[in-house]
């Protein structure tokens, strides 16, 4: 494949105009971006483990649009990527989450004590509550661009790091590759596990290479703390159960996190994170808290409202399928979760959720009883 | 992506036993014959555009089997990836070409005139008769690996070169991105058209980027010559029509085949060729004649027969599905061919497909009429 900087020298005997890609037919954030004379300016950059311009942007060559959402189009292959390729991520980063300026701090708040109320929204309604976030440890590659090796240092030091809590969070590490067809099935049922990488988004930055070499899953005992090992990001952590008590999924989510950076920072390897971009993941869309706070919620009558996407976006909220990014919903049921991520503290983001959320629902009601719900319409949040 | 020197150098920081893939459940010439031993030999190595051992083999690495063909596992990037990674690649040849030694030479022979017989296959039985091979331009990289650039600098020598053919070659060049999807469609349906990179074989050894910048197809006006431009090699040349004259569409695939050298060379870029391997392609499996000659017809009977692979095998043929590579046989239809590609030339190679299915369809008879078929069950080839 031909990003490396040696095949990169060659193409820089191409003239840039015959290098620049074609995104005539596309839609996302790279290519609103990516002007002819940025490419030129970019393109014989590397960072110090070789990513290139022609890395950061496949994916969103390779894809062109996205039937339900917009999509980044870019990702990063290292921390350095963020610095080496400001040019073109500024812009993409600013675009996507919300006019964020490069001068601007991100906060980060995972104090479980500063969200109010969470625990009371209605199960009937809201069959399950998750919060996730990731996390990239510092002096590995990521994802799009690591090697074997890397890969599976990764796996290890998680592992070790894994292993040694206890308590209602004590658990067990599953190797991707050592699972049979049937306990991997189960976990994906049990919306547990990471998909066999079958989105071309992830596949075309790369990310789904020697699968499923150095992939795995650990959860505890009880199935309510799970965490992800080298799927898109190098960890991604996640609390989630039945029901609407979202302020128990977050209490847990935050305790664990805690604990967990503490054992990676006792090894040596904190977390790729700085005041501007906050946690530093590979698609540039997750940067900052990195966090999805999410409910799998019946809005059978609501969704079909015409103001259902102008209530999501007041109160800065995303609907996706019940299969994760990519589905569509599924039998009225929705996955109704924050849209942002970066510029906001964890515990604001998951506050817009309870809150929103229990909106929501009321509107269901309503209109179960043909009732209107102009009243009771948000302002922007 | 990873796969450039900087890359590479930054990997060789980690031990060949935590680079080395996980071979263990799979199945392909690559994984037969990559030991950790040779890993550590040649991981360092890299063509003069910085193709790179994993390069090689990260389709084989991703794929670890298929149900229908045992695969081949690794791809090249360039004419220098036969020499660089010989170690790797002289026994892979030898495993899939029959014993097909380094010193060997290669036979080429392009003139129609010695193919005997051909012109009598029963159409009843025989739909359609086709032959195809591949060509790659010199001073290029390969599919896997070029860039954008250097695939538009082989469109336009392609679209130069061909259309200036004449008489009954004389066509029309049309390029992917700007064909409607009827059209595509249309095409595809008739058997003319590459399709749409699906197959996780071609995606992941990168041949897909971009698509589809680059890529298009040539035909003349009768539909029974094309060539596709960019797909898994740099030029396919077809030729093609319903029924059973493999002789004509042989005459018209050498005669077409020769004008199109004449025309590239005096561009001055000539096929990669070499007295040991013949024309050089993408796939190891594809050196030699790089050409495949091959029917679609109707053995309902014969192939449920319990000889049915022993009798392909001893005539030196192969079967697959009617949409190709990767696809199953619809309705007892088959799509039969020569098995071989290297160390034999055009001419035999096509003898063999003539004079194999004229007894596969004699067989075929036999059959229906409640005959047996043991007396004719032939010698191995």
């Amino acid at each position: 494949m031909p990003f490396g900087n040696t095949h990169n020298t060659m193409k820089m005997k191409y003239a840039s105009d015959q290098e620049y890609p074609d995104l005539s037919k596309h839609n996302n954030h790279m290519a609103k971006i990516l002007t002819p004379a940025m490419y030129e300016n970019l393109r014989s950059k590397e960072t110090p483990s070789g990513f290139t311009l022609d890395d950061v942007i496949q994916t969103g060559i390779d894809n062109p649009g996205h039937p339900f959402i917009m999509t980044v189009g870019c990702v990063a292959g290292d921390e350095e990527t963020y610095e080496v390729f400001k040019e073109l991520l500024d812009p993409v980063i600013e675009d996507r989450h919300g006019g964020y300026k490069p001068s601007d701090k991100h906060k980060t708040d995972i104090n479980p004590d500063n969200l109010k109320g969470g625990d009371d929204l209605d199960s009937d309604y809201v069959l399950s509550s998750r919060v996730r976030t990731g996390r990239s440890v510092r002096g590995f590659c990521l994802p799009p661009h690591c090697s074997r090796g890397e890969r599976r240092a990764v796996e290890q030091l998680s592992i070790e790091a894994l292993d040694s809590l206890s308590g209602d969070l004590q658990g067990k590490y599953y190797a991707l590759k050592n699972m049979s067809d049937a306990e991997q099935q189960q976990l994906i049922d049990d919306h547990f596990l990471f998909d066999k990488p079958v989105s071309p988004l992830l596949l075309a930055s790369g990310m789904g290479r020697d699968w499923p070499d150095a992939r795995g899953i650990w959860h505890n005992d009880n199935k309510t703390f799970l965490v992800w090992v080298n799927e898109e990001d190098h960890l991604r952590v996640i609390s989630m159960q039945k029901g609407g008590n979202m302020k128990e999924v977050f209490n847990r989510f935050c305790t664990g996190l805690t604990k967990i950076e503490t054992l990676f920072k006792e090894r040596k390897h904190e977390f790729m994170w700085n005041e501007h971009l906050g946690y530093v993941l590979t698609c540039p869309s997750n940067l900052g808290t990195g966090l999805r706070a999410g409910v799998h919620v019946k809005l059978p009558n609501l969704s079909k409202n015409a103001k259902f996407e102008d209530v999501l976006k007041k109160l800065r909220l995303q609907k996706r399928g019940t299969g994760g990014v990519d589905t569509a919903a599924v039998g009225g049921v929705f996955d109704i979760s924050n849209a942002d991520r970066l510029g906001f503290s964890e515990v604001e983001l998951v506050q817009m959720v309870v809150d929103g959320v229990r909106l929501m629902v009321e509107m269901e009601k309503k209109l179960e009883k043909g009732q209107s719900i102009d009243d009771i319409m948000p302002a922007q949040k | 992506m990873p796969f450039g020197n900087t890359h590479n150098n930054f990997k060789l920081n980690y031990k060949v036993e935590d680079e080395f893939p996980d071979l263990s459940k799979h199945n392909n010439h690559m994984a037969k014959v990559l030991t950790k031993e040779l890993y550590g030999k040649i991981r360092d190595r890299q063509t003069p555009s910085g193709y790179t051992l994993d390069d090689v083999i990260q389709t084989g690495v991703d794929n670890p089997g298929h149900p229908f063909i045992m695969t081949v596992g690794c791809v090249a990037g360039d004419e220098e990836s036969y020499e660089v990674f010989k170690d790797l690649l002289d026994p892979i040849i030898s495993d899939r070409h029959g014993g097909y030694k380094p010193t060997d030479k290669h036979v080429t022979d392009l003139n129609f005139e010695n193919l005997k017989g051909g012109d009598d296959l029963d159409p009843a039985y025989v739909l359609s008769s086709r032959v195809r091979t591949g060509r790659s331009i010199k001073g290029f990289t390969l599919p896997p690996h070029n860039s954008r650039g250097e695939r538009r600098g082989i469109e336009k020598l392609s679209v130069e070169a061909l259309t200036s053919l004449d008489g009954e070659f004389k066509g029309k060049y049309y390029p992917l991105k700007s064909m409607t999807d009827a059209e595509q469609d249309q095409l595809i349906n008739d058997h003319f058209l590459f399709d749409k990179p699906v197959s996780p074989l071609l995606t992941c050894a990168g041949m897909a980027r971009d698509w589809p910048d680059g890529r298009g197809i040539m035909h003349n006006d009768n539909k029974t010559f094309l060539v596709w431009v960019n797909e898994e090699d740099h030029l396919r040349v077809i030729s093609m029509q319903q029924g059973g004259n493999m002789r004509e569409v042989f005459k018209r695939f050498c005669v077409g085949l020769q004008k199109i050298e004449e025309i590239f060379k005096k561009h001055g870029h000539g096929f990669m060729w070499n007295e040991h391997l013949g024309y050089i392609l993408t796939c190891p499996s594809n050196l030699g004649t790089g050409l495949r000659g091959g029917v679609h017809v109707k053995l309902p009977k014969l192939s449920v027969h319990a000889k049915f692979d022993e009798i392909l095998s001893r005539l030196r043929l192969q079967k697959r599905g009617t949409g190709g590579v990767d696809t199953a046989s619809v309705g007892g239809v088959f799509d039969i061919s020569n098995a071989d590609r290297l160390g034999s030339s055009e001419v035999a190679q096509v003898q063999l497909v003539v004079d194999g299915v004229k007894l596969m369809v004699e067989m075929e008879k036999k059959l229906e009429k409640g005959e047996a078929i043991d007396s004719m069950i032939p010698a191995q080839k």
